[in-house]
């Protein structure tokens, strides 16, 4: 059915080209008499592909880029080469961004998360495309990893009224005391996204970052950093306030060294830091920043992050727990 | 260059030959000045320029706080703060003067003892200026008495902008009287001013007057401190060293928060008025949370890693 479609379309494209050739004819010699101009090509409209920063897409404050290839070598686009004072940028833009994110209600964030995988969902080919060009992957196993990164979204989202009740609580004290523990977001979070899986894998860190009132510097897959900006899009338009999520296309070698250095970045993602996370580490540990060490086995492409119930353990490393003391009987 | 202008008459405090020297100034080209400030503000100072525009502008900063909200205690945090800036790195230099309101001068000045930081207050009812002139004398008088080695006064916009000049005139002297020995500060309030012609025109006024500073504004009206605003009192400081060969200050105060702008200032001063003109004796830089960002940048310059504000004092 699809392939007739197709058919009847193609020759109905076909026709027209040939009656605007005519056409063109015409005007041709009525106007020189000798050349046949061609009915101009339209051009093609190619997206820029710039960073993701406090809300707004700005080209990076280096000038630079670099060019993205499909997994069979053949030139996608430009990305914009972050730098460190793009990530310097994206600290103070996330840094302002928490106060509100963090204190918006939980009901409210779920919302807002669930209207991320709506908008997502409203984009499936774009996004299925793209991951089939940078991973070299058949349609249909692309298809799937769109959903599953969409239904990622949902997943958090729904984690975001939840995770304070699994994690906080009652604590039984042997005193007049009533004794409460409660989850709080850490604050600035830097996440080094997984380099072979640039979608699910990204929205697998960066979803449960943000559910519990984080915000996010995000250092993209170096190699295929093209769906990040994709799904920049989606964030941008699904309520999400500028600045929880900043996205940074570029080199973790060159710009990770500051984020992890950086005294007003709270914790650190090494998901996707591969042979720096030691570095990385180390050079956190200068400002006492909270590190997530990336997982075993972190090279199976997108494949690796399919878990339908990634549980909290991507949630509570970005957690602080209050504890509060109240005299019983006042 | 210095502009032709018609020489000032110190006898004749005259309504008439006040209004004829200013409006015998030549007129600011407000597009010019902001061409001007503008290019200047592009200018890159890094490494060891940019360390030692970091310094000088923390010894120029005036670390003022003037809330309804005030404390003493609040007064004293920010005292000490200004004797020693950054705690864990004692190479900072002091800040050039505490401003506060004039109820908290004897806390400050308390505070200050044996810092060698003096404490500017703000006087003459600030900041509207709208008090009968005994009111405003007995303001400074008081301020002065208490310990405060500089005045901050708000000039009577109103008059001015009605043609007064003679009474803006008279009370920046008879401010300046009150004063005795501390140093004068005459703020213009340039955004209640409207024009560049105006700022130029209140400049020369105080100038003439005997302040020993002109100020921007004081921080409670926007637009504040901006570069070309900045840029014509400099001129009109330059020209007045020219022709008569005394020095009066200028202090631009309000907005201006960060490293960038503090710096864009101190180019724009040694580009106008001279390098004789970057000493905290000429140049002061009214601010509160500049401070801390000045701090971040050395701190950023000297260790090479980007520091956060949880590290630094809020007040």
């Amino acid at each position: 059915m699809a392939e007739r479609r197709g058919t009847k379309k193609s020759r109905k494209n076909t026709d027209t080209t040939g009656g605007a050739g005519a056409e063109g004819a015409d005007g041709g010699t009525a106007r020189d008499g000798t050349t046949e101009p061609r009915p101009p090509a339209r051009l093609a409209v190619r997206k820029t592909y710039k960073l993701y920063l406090g809300g707004a897409f700005p080209r990076s404050e280096s000038g630079r880029s670099y060019p993205v290839a499909s997994a069979d070598g053949t030139h996608l686009a430009n990305a914009s080469l972050a730098s460190r004072k793009d990530a310097r940028d994206a600290v103070t833009a996330a840094r302002k961004a928490f106060g509100g994110w963090s204190g918006r209600t939980a009901y409210n964030r779920g919302q807002i998360l669930y209207r991320v995988a709506e908008v997502m969902e409203g984009r499936r080919e774009q996004f299925a495309a793209q991951i089939a060009d940078a991973q070299g992957l058949p349609r249909a196993q692309a298809d799937r990893i769109v959903s599953a990164a969409v239904d990622r979204w949902v997943y958090y989202a729904g984690w975001t009224d939840k995770f304070a009740q699994v994690l906080g609580g009652a604590n039984p004290v042997s005193g007049p005391f009533y004794n409460h523990s409660a989850p709080e977001p850490t604050g600035v979070v830097a996440v080094f996204a997984p380099q072979d899986a640039p979608l699910l894998g990204l929205t697998s860190v960066i979803a449960p970052v943000i559910a519990t009132g984080n915000t996010a510097v995000v250092v993209t897959s170096e190699r295929a950093p093209l769906a990040a900006i994709d799904l920049a899009e989606v964030l941008a338009t699904s309520d999400l306030p500028g600045g929880v999520v900043n996205l940074l296309t570029g080199r973790a070698e060159e710009i990770g060294p500051h984020l992890a250095s950086h005294a007003d970045v709270n914790a650190l993602d090494l998901a996707g830091a591969g042979g720096l996370a030691v570095e990385f580490e180390r050079a956190a540990a200068t400002t006492l920043t909270r590190v997530l060490r990336p997982g075993p086995g972190g090279g199976d492409g997108e494949e690796a992050w399919l878990d339908t119930d990634p549980g909290t353990s991507r949630m509570t490393p970005f957690l602080e727990t209050k504890t509060v003391w109240h005299p019983v009987g006042v | 260059m210095p502009v032709p202008h018609t020489a000032f008459e110190p006898e004749a405090r005259t309504n008439h030959a006040l209004r004829a020297y200013l409006h015998g100034l030549p007129g600011v080209d407000e597009v010019g000045a902001r061409a001007r400030a503008q290019d200047l503000s592009t200018r890159s100072i890094k490494t060891t320029a940019k360390a030692n525009a970091i310094d000088l502008a923390i010894s120029m900063v005036d670390l003022t706080t003037l809330e309804g909200a005030d404390t003493p205690g609040k007064v004293r945090s920010l005292c000490a703060k200004a004797a020693l800036p950054d705690p864990t790195d004692r190479t900072v230099p002091r800040v050039g003067a505490v401003c506060v309101y004039p109820d908290m001068v004897a806390t400050a000045v308390g505070a200050l003892q044996g810092t060698g930081i003096g404490v500017a207050s703000v006087a003459t009812a600030f900041p509207s200026g709208r008090a009968p002139m005994e009111v405003k004398l007995a303001d400074t008088r008081r301020a002065v008495a208490d310990g405060a080695s500089e005045i901050d006064m708000v000039i009577d916009r109103g008059a001015f902008l009605s043609g007064d000049y003679r009474k803006v005139f008279d009370e920046i002297v008879a401010v300046k009287e009150a004063c005795g020995d501390a140093h004068l500060k005459v703020i213009l309030e340039t955004g209640e001013l409207v024009t560049y012609d105006n700022v130029r025109r209140a400049s020369h006024l105080a100038i003439q007057a005997g302040g020993d500073f002109i100020k921007t504004s004081t921080g409670k009206v926007s637009p504040a401190a901006t570069l070309p605003v900045t840029l014509v009192m400099l001129e009109a400081v330059r020209d007045h060293h020219a022709a008569t060969g005394r020095h009066v200050g200028v202090k631009p105060a309000g907005g201006i928060r960060t490293t960038k702008d503090a710096i864009r200032n101190l180019v724009l001063v040694n580009e106008t008025a001279g390098p004789d003109w970057l000493t905290p004796d000429l140049f002061r830089i009214g601010a509160s949370s500049l401070l801390n960002d000045l701090l971040m940048q050395r701190t950023r310059l000297s260790t090479g890693t980007y520091p956060g504000p949880d590290y630094y004092t809020q007040d």
